[in-house]
Parts: C-alpha cells; sequence; structure tokens
C-alpha cells in the first residue's frame, strides 16, 4: 500500500524532449522480474549506458551529479508514450522521482502513475516554455508541489494551480488505493451481473446458453 | 421518443457501467481478461497479500508469449530470469484456478492472437490485458484496451476497472486500397498523420469503404496499432465479415445462443447521426505501402517517399527528427528505399496472423533471400503455425532461407533473445521502433508484411509493387479460395 502524499519541496530535472516513450523510460528487458525490486537502476538505462555497458559521454540526465536525489522532472509533451508498462512509473518512482510536469502524458502512462501516487502535471505550452525557461536560468531553485491545496510554488515566490483527477487525489492523499473503494461496492458489481450473464468461460468450449 | 444516438464505444460503455458516483470514475464491468506473463506477477502477488480471490476465473485466460523463447520447446530455457517468470505464470493460473494455454499447448500464442481465434474475443465485449496492443480485439466491435499491473490486480480481484469515460474519434478511410497497399499501411499512414499522440483521451472508430472491405485479421491489424497513435482502444462496427469469422470458434456461441449472439451483434454499430467528438478522413485510394524513418510510429512516409530533413518540419519538431535521425544513422533527404538491412522480422501481434504468413509467403515463394541477410518468420499462435505449415507455408520460408519459429511475441519486444544487435537494421512487421525497442542499439523500419518479404529478397527497403508478380498475388492473399480448419 502506499504512503499518504501531501506535498514535496525539491530542485528539478529537465529533460526537454518530446515523445519519451515507456521503453526509453524502463526498457523492455527489465521487466522479467517477478517483483519490484531494482527498477531504479533501469530507469533510461539506455540513455545512461552504451551498448557494451560504458556509462555514456557525457553523462545523461538523471546521471549529473546535481540531479541526484531531486524528486521532480520537466519534459516534453507526450511523456510515457508507448506499452502499459507499469514499470515505468515504479522506475520513476524508484529512482526518487514524485511528480512530473509535462504539456501532455499518454493515457495509460498517466493512469499508472497516479496509481503509484506519482503527479502527472499537464500544464500550457505557454506555462510549459516558462517552467522550462526558469529550471535553466536557476537549476537549483526549489519547487514546492502541494497536492492537498493544488499550488506549485516556485523559486522566487511565483505560484500557480494545478489540475489532477479528484478522485487520484483524494486516493493519494489518504495514501490508499482503489481496490477497497472498489470492494466497498460488491453489492452493485452483484447486480450488474444478475442482468448481465457472462458472454464467455474460458474454462469450457462453446457455451450453448 | 427516439432515443439520442449512439456510437458503438457508447453502446459498449453504457452497456458495462456498474456504478457511476458523482465526482469518481465509473466503475466498468470487464467481460474478458487477458493475461500473460510479464506485467502480472506482481499482481497476484498483490492478491496474496490481501488474501483476495480472482473473482471471476471463467472470465480470465492466460497464455505465455513475451518472454518465451521461439526455439523448438524441448529446448530448455537459457535465461533463468524468463524461466522464473515462466514458472511463476503457471503456477499463478494454479492457484488462482485460471485456464492457462503454456509452453507444449496447441492453443499458446501471443494473447492477441490466441483470443480471436478461441473464438473468446467477441463483439460488445469490454476486454483488457496488461498490454496496451489490446486494442487489437477493438476490431470486433469489443472495447478493449490495455492496463497496468495495478489495473490488473484490480480486475482479477473485482472484474471490474475505474475509469474516466474518453472521447471519440471518427476515423473514416474511404475509398479502394490499390493493390499491394494493405492495413498495415493504413494505420502506418493515419499515424503519420495524426502523430503518436493525437488519439490521446480518445477511443477510435474507423469507419470507412476501405475499412469495411477489410478481412478480419487485417481489421485487426488496424486497431492494434490505434495506442501507436495515443489512442487507447480502436473500434470497428461488426458485420457480415465479424461473424463469419467467428462462427465455429471453439469458444463463440453455438445453436440458439449463436444466433441470440448475432441479433445483439446486430445492434452495436453506431446510430445514423451519432456524434464523434473529432472526425478525419483518409484517402484509402491516394494510400501507398508506408515504412517508417525514425524513432517513433509516426515517423513514417510512402515507401516511394524521402526521409524528411529537419528543415521541412515546424521549429519544436526538428530536434526530434534530428535526434532520431542521428540515431537511425540515416541521411535526410534520401530516398527510404534502397535503405539497407541486417535483419528481417515478420511476426508479432500486429502481423503474425495466418494471413500474414500467406502474405509473406507469396513474396518470398520461389524467391531467396539476399545474401548475409537474417530472415526470422516467427507465426503469431501455435495455431497460426499448424495452418501455415498445413498449407506449407514453412517450406517456402526455409527454402527461401528465412528461420521459422515457435510462436510468441519474439524480436518485437526483444525479451526472449530474439534480438537486434547494435547498429543492425531491421525492417519489421511489428509496431514500435522506438530506440532499443528491438535490442539496444538496433535501429527498426515499420512496415507490412509484403513490404518487409519484398526487402528480404533484395536486402534493402524494397516497394514490394516493384517485384514481378507481388501485386497480382497480395490480391487473392488474404481470401484464399481453401477454407482455413479452425
Amino acid at each position: 500500500m502506499p504512503e499518504p502524499f501531501v506535498s514535496t519541496t525539491s530542485r528539478v530535472i529537465s529533460i526537454p524532449r518530446a515523445n519519451i516513450d515507456t521503453d526509453q523510460i524502463c526498457p523492455a528487458r527489465f521487466l522479467k522480474i517477478t517483483d519490484k525490486n531494482g527498477l531504479a537502476d533501469a530507469l533510461f538505462f539506455d540513455w545512461r549506458f552504451t551498448p557494451d555497458g560504458r556509462r555514456r559521454e557525457p553523462v545523461s540526465f538523471i546521471d549529473e551529479p546535481h540531479n541526484a536525489g531531486r524528486q521532480i522532472l520537466l519534459v516534453g509533451d507526450n511523456f510515457g508514450a508507448g506499452s502499459s508498462r507499469e514499470h515505468a512509473p515504479w522506475a520513476l518512482r524508484a529512482w526518487g522521482i514524485r511528480a512530473i510536469f509535462s504539456t501532455s502524458f499518454a493515457d495509460i502512462f498517466s493512469g499508472n502513475a497516479l496509481k503509484n501516487a506519482l503527479l502527472p502535471i499537464v500544464v500550457s505550452p505557454e506555462r510549459h516554455a516558462a517552467l522550462l525557461a526558469l529550471a535553466a536560468a536557476n537549476p537549483d531553485g526549489q519547487w514546492t508541489i502541494d497536492l492537498e491545496t493544488q499550488q506549485v510554488t516556485l523559486p522566487g515566490g511565483d505560484s500557480f494551480a494545478f489540475e489532477i483527477d479528484p478522485f487520484a487525489r483524494t486516493m493519494i492523499l489518504a495514501g490508499t488505493d482503489e481496490i477497497g473503494y472498489v470492494r466497498s461496492r460488491l453489492p452493485a458489481i452483484e447486480a450488474w451481473e444478475a442482468t448481465h450473464p457472462a458472454r464467455v468461460d474460458t474454462r469450457e468450449a462453446a457455451p450453448t446458453r | 421518443m427516439a432515443e439520442k444516438p449512439r456510437t458503438l464505444f457508447e453502446k459498449i460503455w453504457d452497456d458495462h457501467v456498474v456504478a457511476s458516483e458523482s465526482g469518481a470514475p465509473a466503475i466498468l464491468a470487464i467481460d474478458l481478461h487477458l493475461v500473460h506473463e510479464v506485467t502480472s506477477p506482481q499482481a497476484f502477488t498483490g492478491l496474496r497479500e490481501r488474501g483476495l480471490k480472482v473473482r471471476r476465473p471463467g472470465q480470465t485466460v492466460a497464455t505465455a508469449d513475451h518472454s518465451i523463447p521461439t526455439l523448438d520447446p524441448s529446448i530448455p530455457i537459457a535465461d533463468e530470469l524468463a524461466a522464473k517468470q515462466l514458472r511463476q505464470i503457471e503456477e499463478n493460473c494454479r492457484e488462482f484456478g485460471i485456464p492457462f494455454h503454456g509452453r507444449g499447448s496447441p492453443t499458446r500464442g501471443i494473447v492477441h492472437v490466441i483470443g480471436p481465434e478461441l473464438g473468446l474475443t467477441q463483439p460488445g465485449m469490454t476486454i483488457v490485458c496488461g498490454d496496451s496492443h489490446t486494442a487489437t480485439h477493438g476490431a470486433f466491435g469489443a472495447l478493449a484496451f490495455g492496463i497496468g499491473t495495478s489495473e490488473i490486480e484490480m480486475v482479477l480481484t473485482t472484474q471490474t476497472l475505474l475509469q474516466r469515460k474518453p472521447k471519440t474519434f471518427q476515423v473514416r478511410v474511404s475509398g479502394r486500397l490499390q493493390p499491394g497497399v494493405g492495413a498495415k499501411d493504413i494505420i502506418l499512414a493515419l499515424i503519420a498523420e495524426i502523430g503518436i499522440g493525437g488519439g490521446t483521451g480518445h477511443v477510435i472508430e474507423y469507419t470507412g469503404d476501405a475499412i469495411r472491405a477489410l478481412s478480419m485479421e487485417e481489421r485487426m491489424t488496424v486497431c492494434n496499432m490505434s495506442i501507436e497513435g495515443g489512442a487507447r482502444a480502436g473500434l470497428i462496427a461488426p458485420d457480415e465479415t465479424t461473424f463469419e469469422y467467428l462462427r465455429g470458434r471453439e469458444f463463440a456461441p453455438q445453436g440458439a445462443a449463436w444466433d441470440a449472439a448475432v441479433a445483439r451483434w446486430r445492434a452495436l454499430p453506431s446510430d445514423e447521426g451519432a456524434a464523434y467528438d473529432r472526425t478525419i478522413t483518409i484517402d484509402g485510394e491516394a494510400l501507398e505501402p508506408m515504412v517508417t524513418y525514425g524513432t517513433n510510429p509516426g515517423m513514417g512516409v510512402p515507401v516511394t517517399g524521402r526521409i524528411p530533413a529537419p528543415a521541412d518540419l515546424e521549429p519544436d519538431a526538428r530536434e526530434d527528427l534530428a535526434r532520431a535521425l542521428a540515431y537511425m544513422g540515416l541521411e535526410p533527404g534520401k530516398p527510404i528505399a534502397g535503405q539497407k538491412l541486417d535483419v528481417v522480422f515478420i511476426g508479432s501481434c500486429t502481423n503474425g496472423r495466418i494471413e500474414d504468413m500467406r502474405a509473406a509467403a507469396s513474396v518470398l515463394r520461389g524467391r531467396r533471400v539476399a545474401s548475409g541477410l537474417r530472415v526470422l518468420v516467427v507465426p503469431g499462435s501455435q495455431q497460426v503455425k499448424k495452418q501455415a505449415e498445413a498449407e506449407g507455408l514453412h517450406e517456402v520460408f526455409r527454402s527461401a532461407g528465412a528461420e521459422w519459429r515457435e510462436s510468441g511475441c519474439s524480436m518485437c519486444i526483444a525479451m526472449n533473445g530474439d534480438q537486434l544487435e547494435p547498429g543492425q537494421y531491421g525492417i519489421s512487421t511489428s509496431n514500435r521502433n522506438f530506440q532499443g525497442r528491438q535490442g539496444m542499439g538496433g535501429r527498426t523500419f515499420l512496415a507490412s508484411p509484403l513490404t518487409a518479404a519484398a526487402s528480404a529478397v533484395t536486402g534493402v527497403i524494397t516497394d514490394p509493387r516493384t517485384l514481378p508478380g507481388v501485386v497480382s498475388q497480395s490480391a487473392a492473399v488474404s481470401r484464399p479460395a481453401t477454407v482455413e480448419a479452425h
């Protein structure tokens, strides 16, 4: 079960690229695990290492020494495109990332991120450009993201409100997940099932009902 | 009073909403849950930790496809992690009572190939799987989409999902496709037009004469790559083609139940006058065979076209293209045809079905693959493999110098040892050309089975229409005179 999350204050890692797909975030060969361990090392692996295993020169974004321990990513449009692997948000969380700013996120990634208390924060293209400029001008400034008040406070004191799915917000603030919520509505599921007979039985071929 | 006209999507959605509370996502009932070895282990662990059961094992089915070797099943699995993952799916299925089509089973295969071929995928259903290519099943007029592992756990234990209602996006493909142009070319052309985020937040419904004329397998190819345009699901309204495909399949309804099902399915197509949030039209007549040049599926051009130059694009797309071309080692402005290849991969949930095998074989019959080229043909399922062998296609591939393998995802996702080496160029009938997708440092061109097979003959990217006899043969491939055994 996730821990409750209310706010974070951190410096930001800027990766100004669009369409960063889940094969970049967590390459498929790291999906052979049967638990969630070790994924911090898989994060952006192919950007960080050469095929023969040497660290690339210059080092890739998250390997820059000043970026160690930072919890906020600022990335280009359509982050998380591609596969449904939840290993992508798991890897980001394992490395320490708590929130990501972009102009848009891929649908499946966004849902997976919220289920892991990783905040996908959508900003307008104008705001995005301003944030990139700020991160470049003041790379070591502290940003605060408050989920309770849905406010971002930037170094220098400027702040703005952000939108997030209200249901996911409630879950993340409480540190709970959705299974308890749905299980508490089992009578509604049973009522639906009573009027909607199963279309197939995977255990038994050729139903004749 | 007449009801408001509804789209196919809205009908399926409305039929599956269990509860819809203010401020919360809807609770959506799931008719069929497909499970594979890679994204499910942590979900089963979650169930065990909470002491929960699988609510509807009879609406759940599992197979092994992603990390499974495509070598003969008598050869032990060399990769210990993959072997452990494959043992675990089997144990999880046994413990939770889920039917499992595992290694050695004649019905094993890529999850999106076996669902339809077993007749489990049916119109009007909601279908989910921990795999983004679940969109494939939308070809039957089912609402089918990929989910994460947390959602797998949710579906296993409640047979529902929490979902916000997506918007609708009609993609109309008009006219008649030219010979040598197929389903893969439609979808690659669409993604090149709308971009890989163009369908985000939407469910696509494919309509129009060019779509109606497609076989079921071709429709699956189109829907399969909806996610590559950012849409979680892609739908095609069921029709006689759909019913003919399903009739007599192992898990399809029989007898009176079949008639009742068909009557229900006939009510599914979008009503006249139903409104979509967005519509675009693609001229099917004008399409050509497509091939990608870059590092996402939206970076595609007709095979007669040229690799774009960054200066041709909008300023904010230039850097992306420059980075992609640097990774691919390609020169802007050069024709894409003629680009040298090291590997050809024919297979995957996009193009690993029997018609794809027939298309590739129609090109390779009586020809040889270019010298020095590795050509891997991987059927999408063991049933596809069996059917292909019954038709002698495996002999066509082998005589041409290609490898013929057991079924699986194989080089599409490069988790099982089938992969490009760093720097190699591969033309692939799969769905993703992301950096490293087919092996770290590997460079992928996406294309149709006809284009891939034609390129296998020449060793360079080749317009299949330039090979003698290919165009006339391709027209006959999707609907052969012989009846396929179910």
